[in-house]
């Protein structure tokens, strides 16, 4: 008995002693195969937009395996704070909701070479995703205007006329809507009332802010706290990252003339054909997304998040790391890891060939 | 008794070990100074660039820093004042079971169930609360609003959520309920047993013993009890973040979703983005919260002077 005991002891014990030793041979292949590719070395610090947060770590993780003497840490404390903290040279480069303002790119750039200005390129796309829970009502279709009122508090039942006609088929309730906003400030909230404030100036006066401007609806903590509210509520509405939106029933969204569901093809196509805001540096692709497209494959209803960075750090060997991070983030690897991992939508052909531009000529 | 008379000539007698003792426990009064004067300074230090500026530059661009915290400092007094409302009588009724009505083993099982309560991290309540408690009481708040409406407390459009202050409420009660358990079962075993057994003798009922001996000599160790878990309401931050469906208002609505925010939540809620001139208004925040904490305190240690002579404790 003892002896079988100890046999068995020792087949196991070699049995791990193989697999460990098989796992070592292997982590030492393909450190030596980056090893040789890259040279790069250091420490990189970004600090940011909380949206990107999670593609961020992704996108960190593939980059320190390839590339092994590479430390990125990214802390997503919010768009605002990312960007004082870029400009104070408290990091190396920032991730932003929304692009530099003219005030903001008109300051000294502490990390930048003297005399050289900041760049800036959209990195990541997240659609947003109007969910909803009525019971009996698996399609639903929004314009602008209507779903600037539900949110404002000035639609309040699912059967007004306003809704009704634009879903002659569904059978709405006579039913009190609830809609769930973020209770904390969001770079999801500036779009999604970027959108309705574009779109439906009359029906959403308040500018677009992260904060949301009215005390009507139902606040909650965190895109998954929408979800939770929307998902455990009754007749509720939210909008969350379409990533995030599970077994939820997702409201079309009017563009032109047809009713448009949400895609990361979508999300991707209003971006790549949108204009570039005039009268900045050429490294500067800050976007103007066309909210009020009338173009049938887009979706409109969509959040950009941006890398921020020196054209010319002063810092060389920073320069360099900075150009490889870049680089990999923009490319269609990098894009596709985070699709992955955060759901966003991919950079399309275009947009990333203008940004491989710029990436490129980083110092 | 006797009180203990001073050695006769010179000193009373020290040795290292007394000197080690003493030496040592006044550091550690000295350091819970030393943290509170530090925070303090903190807080303070902190909030003036808020105070200072103009009010246009804070969030929301309120009248002044006072208009921008009257409704959070409502919200925080009145979800703390409702959770203490719903937890005390609970609270006594369980340490009243457990002190004179349940059996010797339940009794002692029951206390470990509450304490177990004390040790589940404000998260998981918080998460039980939209989870599980707001779908639960959703309906019942419906039919509060349909038939009690009238009630300027129960007053529509009802949440479709439940995630309401009276939720928020509840979960903090739930919360606070196994220190004012804990505390109060402790002050009611403490009552002379001679003045139980002259209530009985003199043939009160068991009911009319706790009324008479009972809760009279417990009631300044309960008011301790309470302002103890009221500390707790006032200063939980993550359930109440999670659960409630907050706005800047000062309502006293209780199932709506129009529910004021409390000052923990605001700043657990709007920290993560928050920069400039808004972390120092936030952490303002924080010192108001410091502020009322402080005279919660005061009133209870009032109360409980008031109290000592009548308790019997003496």
């Amino acid at each position: 008995m003892k002896s079988r005991n100890l046999i068995a002891a020792g087949a196991l014990f070699g049995a791990v002693a193989l697999a460990l030793t098989g796992c070592a041979t292997n982590e030492t292949g393909t450190n030596d195969s980056s090893g040789s590719t890259s040279s790069l070395s250091g420490t990189l610090t970004g600090t940011g937009a909380s949206s990107q947060g999670s593609a961020q770590e992704a996108w960190i993780a593939a980059f320190q395996t390839a590339n092994n003497a590479v430390t990125v840490n990214y802390s997503p404390d919010g768009s605002g704070a990312g960007r004082k903290a870029f400009i104070a040279g408290g990091a190396d480069f920032a991730g932003s909701d929304s692009a530099l303002s003219d005030d903001e790119l008109a300051s000294t750039f502490t990390a930048c070479a003297a005399g050289t200005s900041p760049v800036e390129f959209p990195a990541y796309i997240s659609p947003i995703a109007v969910v909803f829970k009525v019971e009996g009502v698996t399609s639903l279709n929004l314009d602008a205007d209507t779903l600037a009122k539900i949110f404002s508090g000035a639609i309040t039942t699912w059967n007004d006329p306003a809704i009704t006609a634009l879903n002659p088929d569904a059978s709405l309730p006579d039913a009190t809507i609830t809609a769930v906003h973020r209770s904390d400030d969001s770079g999801t909230t500036k779009n999604f009332t970027d959108y309705l404030h574009t779109v439906a100036p009359t029906a959403w006066d308040q500018d677009p802010a992260d904060a949301f401007p009215f005390t009507t609806g139902e606040g909650a903590k965190g895109t998954s706290g929408v979800i939770d509210a929307v998902t455990n509520g009754t007749n509720t509405i939210g909008y969350a990252d379409l990533s995030k939106a599970g077994s939820l029933a997702v409201a079309s969204i009017k563009v032109g003339d047809s009713f448009v569901v949400p895609t990361a093809e979508g999300g991707a196509a209003v971006v790549n054909d949108s204009p570039v805001v005039e009268g900045r540096g050429a490294g500067d692709i800050a976007i103007k997304i066309n909210r009020s497209t009338t173009d049938s494959t887009h979706y409109p209803l969509v959040l950009v998040s941006y890398l921020i960075g020196c054209e010319q750090y002063s810092d060389s060997a920073k320069g360099a790391l900075v150009k490889a991070y870049f680089d990999y983030v923009t490319s269609a690897d990098g894009q596709a890891t985070a699709a992955t991992a955060a759901g966003s939508a991919p950079l399309s052909a275009d947009l990333s060939a203008k940004v491989a531009a710029v990436v490129a000529t980083i110092k | 008794m006797t009180t203990a008379t001073k050695p006769k000539g010179g000193k009373p007698i020290t040795r290292l070990g007394d000197r080690i003792f003493s030496r040592s426990t006044f550091v550690a009064g000295a350091a819970i100074l030393a943290v509170l004067a530090a925070v303090a300074i903190f807080l303070v230090a902190q909030s003036l660039p808020a105070l200072l500026t103009d009010p246009a530059n804070l969030k929301g661009e309120p009248s002044s820093f006072w208009a921008y915290v009257g409704p959070l400092v409502f919200g925080t007094l009145w979800s703390a004042t409702i959770a203490l409302v719903l937890a005390l009588p609970v609270a006594i009724g369980i340490a009243l079971f457990i002190s004179h009505y349940a059996p010797r083993r339940l009794a002692s099982i029951l206390g470990y169930i509450i304490d177990l309560l004390a040790a589940v991290p404000s998260v998981v309540f918080g998460l039980w609360g939209i989870k599980v408690l707001a779908p639960a009481v959703q309906p019942l708040y419906t039919f509060l609003v349909d038939h009690f409406g009238w009630i300027p407390l129960f007053s529509g459009p009802v949440s479709g959520t439940g995630r309401t202050i009276l939720t928020a409420a509840i979960v903090l009660a739930v919360m606070i309920l196994p220190i004012i358990t804990a505390l109060s079962r402790e002050v009611f075993l403490q009552t002379p047993k001679l003045h139980e057994e002259a209530a009985l003798a003199l043939g009160a009922t068991r009911w009319e013993m706790i009324t008479m001996a009972v809760l009279p000599f417990g009631r300044s160790g309960v008011i301790s009890a309470a302002m103890l878990g009221l500390g707790r309401a006032l200063g939980e931050t993550m359930a109440v973040a999670m659960v409630l469906s907050p706005s800047t208002v000062v309502s006293f609505a209780l199932v709506t979703s129009v529910n004021p925010n409390t000052i923990a939540a605001n700043i657990a809620l709007n920290f993560p983005e928050a920069f400039g001139v808004n972390i120092n208004a936030l952490i303002a925040t924080g010192l108001v919260l410091f502020v009322i904490t402080f005279i919660v305190n005061f009133i209870a240690r009032w109360a409980v002077n008031r109290r000592k002579d009548f308790s019997g404790a003496n």
